[in-house]
């Protein structure tokens, strides 16, 4: 167990140490200034819109880093051969694995605690009014970016880099789409049109589940149930796709 | 029990295109390597020495055959406490000094952090990397990557040391250092296990060696004893004021003559020919100025004889069991 925690920690050094990431947290610190700037341009609503852009920049830089460090996360150690000297050590490749998508979840809190610092900072400069709406919703958004994460590092287990991506970024697609696949099954005339939807709709992950961010933008709770219910899909569809990750990442020859 | 025991070991890549016949990488190699030996694993590029070394650390499974190491099936993780290895050409996090680094892996290996911070400094007093200990990797040059890289597979002082090309990158003064430690871990009582394709090396520091060819293990043994093996020495001499070419005898026997102004060099094909060839330099009033014997090396046993197929090996070398 503490062999995860080191190359956990080596892993969120490794980030802390790239100079994209900052870059990236710039990006989202000047996307969420920017949402002063939308708000000033619109007639109504200017409260919405600065807490709906900044919650969206959140989500886009958290999507990003997850997306991008996680494909790279096992594909860039065997590309570049670190994967060896690792594996030589009395650590199993569970381990690694588990290791390697903890180290990216600590990079993930922790870069989203800044960006929902800075959010925080520009929603009390705008006096935009700051509820539990806000946090719920940055929690869940975190959760989403934990199952990004696992769909990125499953992949990256067996395939190329680009192929990863391509396969992230279609899964995160289809994911914000599946109540919109179940209701096109419904009515689908074709019986395999409609079997290929429900099948999607099974298979990928219902990343729906965790956008309350236009409701949260208007101040709005969602109750405690739908919190935890929402969570425990979160940490079941992650768990399940890193334990393939393991599986898959057990029978390769480096 | 020896440290690795290897035994018809085979490993087989699928070509990953239909009709391509699959890629034999390793084809029934069976090895022995005592404890407390240093054992050089020769071969050309492309020979299997990479794979073998690979099945070894559990980072490639062998098609069939079995491979133990320090008694223990290769996979099993706990034995590689007392592994050490280097790969060839390795990378490694660049974004980490090497105190970092070291640390990393010493945590890896199990070591509490009272027990790495002490080996840390040794190791990099060993390597040569002391001035270097709070320079990030990235800007270290390859020879000082090698050097770090030996100190990772050190660094919770391992019974058995894995080496992939460890001399690859570095200059003379870098191969040095690097033979006087694996001959320092002999000392220790430490089995070195290491590939190379830089004979000399092998010659120079080898208890025994391997020597793989395409999958298949061509010779095992003393380095003595296969230099032995049919191979006559050449010696050079060299004198003044004698014509070679004018005395009869040497030019019977000798291989090579070559007079330049008062100086004449002359090949002889064995040392057995010498005291003759010097009575003779002595009768005809010249002066001996040198006598150089050069021993047959490895490279010519195996790297130059084209007719050296696994069937011009005797089979007590074969057996890769030691003598």
């Amino acid at each position: 167990m503490a062999a995860i925690g080191v190359i956990a920690l080596n892993t969120f050094r490794e980030s802390l140490r790239d100079k994209i990431l900052y870059n990236l947290l710039l990006f989202a610190g000047m996307l969420i200034g920017l949402s002063v700037l939308l708000a000033d341009l619109s007639i109504t609503e200017h409260h919405k819109i600065v807490a709906d852009m900044g919650l969206a920049a959140i989500n886009l830089t958290g999507v990003i880093i997850a997306m991008f460090v996680g494909i790279s996360l096992v594909s860039k150690e065997i590309d570049r051969r670190t994967v060896y000297t690792i594996m030589a050590r009395p650590i199993s490749r569970t381990c690694f694995i588990l290791g390697k998508y903890a180290g990216l979840a600590l990079t993930l809190f922790v870069n989203v605690a800044i960006m929902l610092a800075v959010f925080l900072i520009t929603l009390w400069l705008y006096h935009v009014p700051i509820g539990l709406a806000i946090f719920q919703a940055v929690g869940l958004l975190f959760m989403e970016l934990l199952v990004v994460t696992a769909i990125a590092l499953f992949f990256s287990t067996f395939s190329s880099s680009m192929l990863s991506a391509i396969l992230t970024l279609g899964m995160y697609v289809i994911g914000h789409l599946t109540t919109d696949l179940k209701s096109v099954a419904g009515k689908s005339a074709s019986e395999t049109a409609s079997m290929v939807m429900n099948g999607l709709y099974y298979l990928c992950p219902n990343l729906e589940a965790f956008n309350i961010k236009g409701q949260a933008a208007m101040g709005i709770p969602v109750g405690s149930d739908y919190l935890v219910l929402a969570s425990l899909y979160g940490f079941a569809y992650a768990a399940v796709l890193v334990t393939g990750a393991c599986l898959v990442f057990q029978r390769r020859d480096f | 029990m020896g440290a690795i025991v290897i035994e018809k070991l085979t490993k087989t890549y699928a070509s990953g295109w239909l009709g391509r016949p699959p890629f034999v990488a390793l084809s029934g190699l069976s090895l022995m390597v005592e404890r407390g030996e240093i054992f050089g694993f020769l071969g050309p590029n492309g020979a299997g020495k990479t794979t073998t070394l690979k099945i070894l650390l559990g980072l490639v499974r062998a098609t069939s055959g079995t491979a133990m190491l320090l008694g223990k099936p290769v996979g099993d993780v706990e034995t590689r406490r007392r592994i050490g290895f280097l790969p060839e050409s390795p990378y490694f996090y660049d974004y980490l000094t090497a105190e970092e680094f070291l640390g990393f892996y010493g945590q890896l290996a199990g070591l509490t952090r009272g027990e790495i911070a002490p080996r840390i400094s040794a190791l990099l007093e060993l390597v040569g990397l002391v001035e270097a200990r709070t320079r990030q990797l990235r800007k270290f040059s390859k020879g000082m990557l090698q050097r770090i890289g030996l100190a990772q597979a050190l660094i919770h002082d391992p019974e058995l040391v894995i080496l992939d090309e460890p001399m690859t990158g570095l200059d003379p003064v870098g191969r040095k250092q690097v033979r006087d430690l694996i001959l320092s871990l002999r000392d220790r009582g430490k089995t070195v296990f290491f590939s190379t394709h830089i004979l000399p090396d092998v010659e120079m520091i080898c208890d025994r060696v391997g020597v793989v060819m395409k999958g298949r293990l061509l010779a095992s043994g003393r380095v003595e004893d296969l230099l032995r093996q049919g191979h006559t020495h050449s010696v050079e001499v060299v004198c003044q004021d004698f014509n070679a070419e004018d005395s009869a005898t040497v030019r019977s026997y000798a291989t090579r003559i070559l007079q330049q102004g008062r100086q004449c060099l002359v090949v002889l094909p064995n040392a057995d020919l010498l005291d003759r060839m010097v009575n003779e330099i002595r009768q005809r009033g010249g002066r001996l100025l040198s006598v150089t014997p050069h021993k047959a090396s490895l490279e010519d046993l195996f790297f130059q004889s084209p007719a050296h197929t696994t069937s011009d090996v005797p089979t007590e070398i074969l057996s890769g069991r030691p003598n």
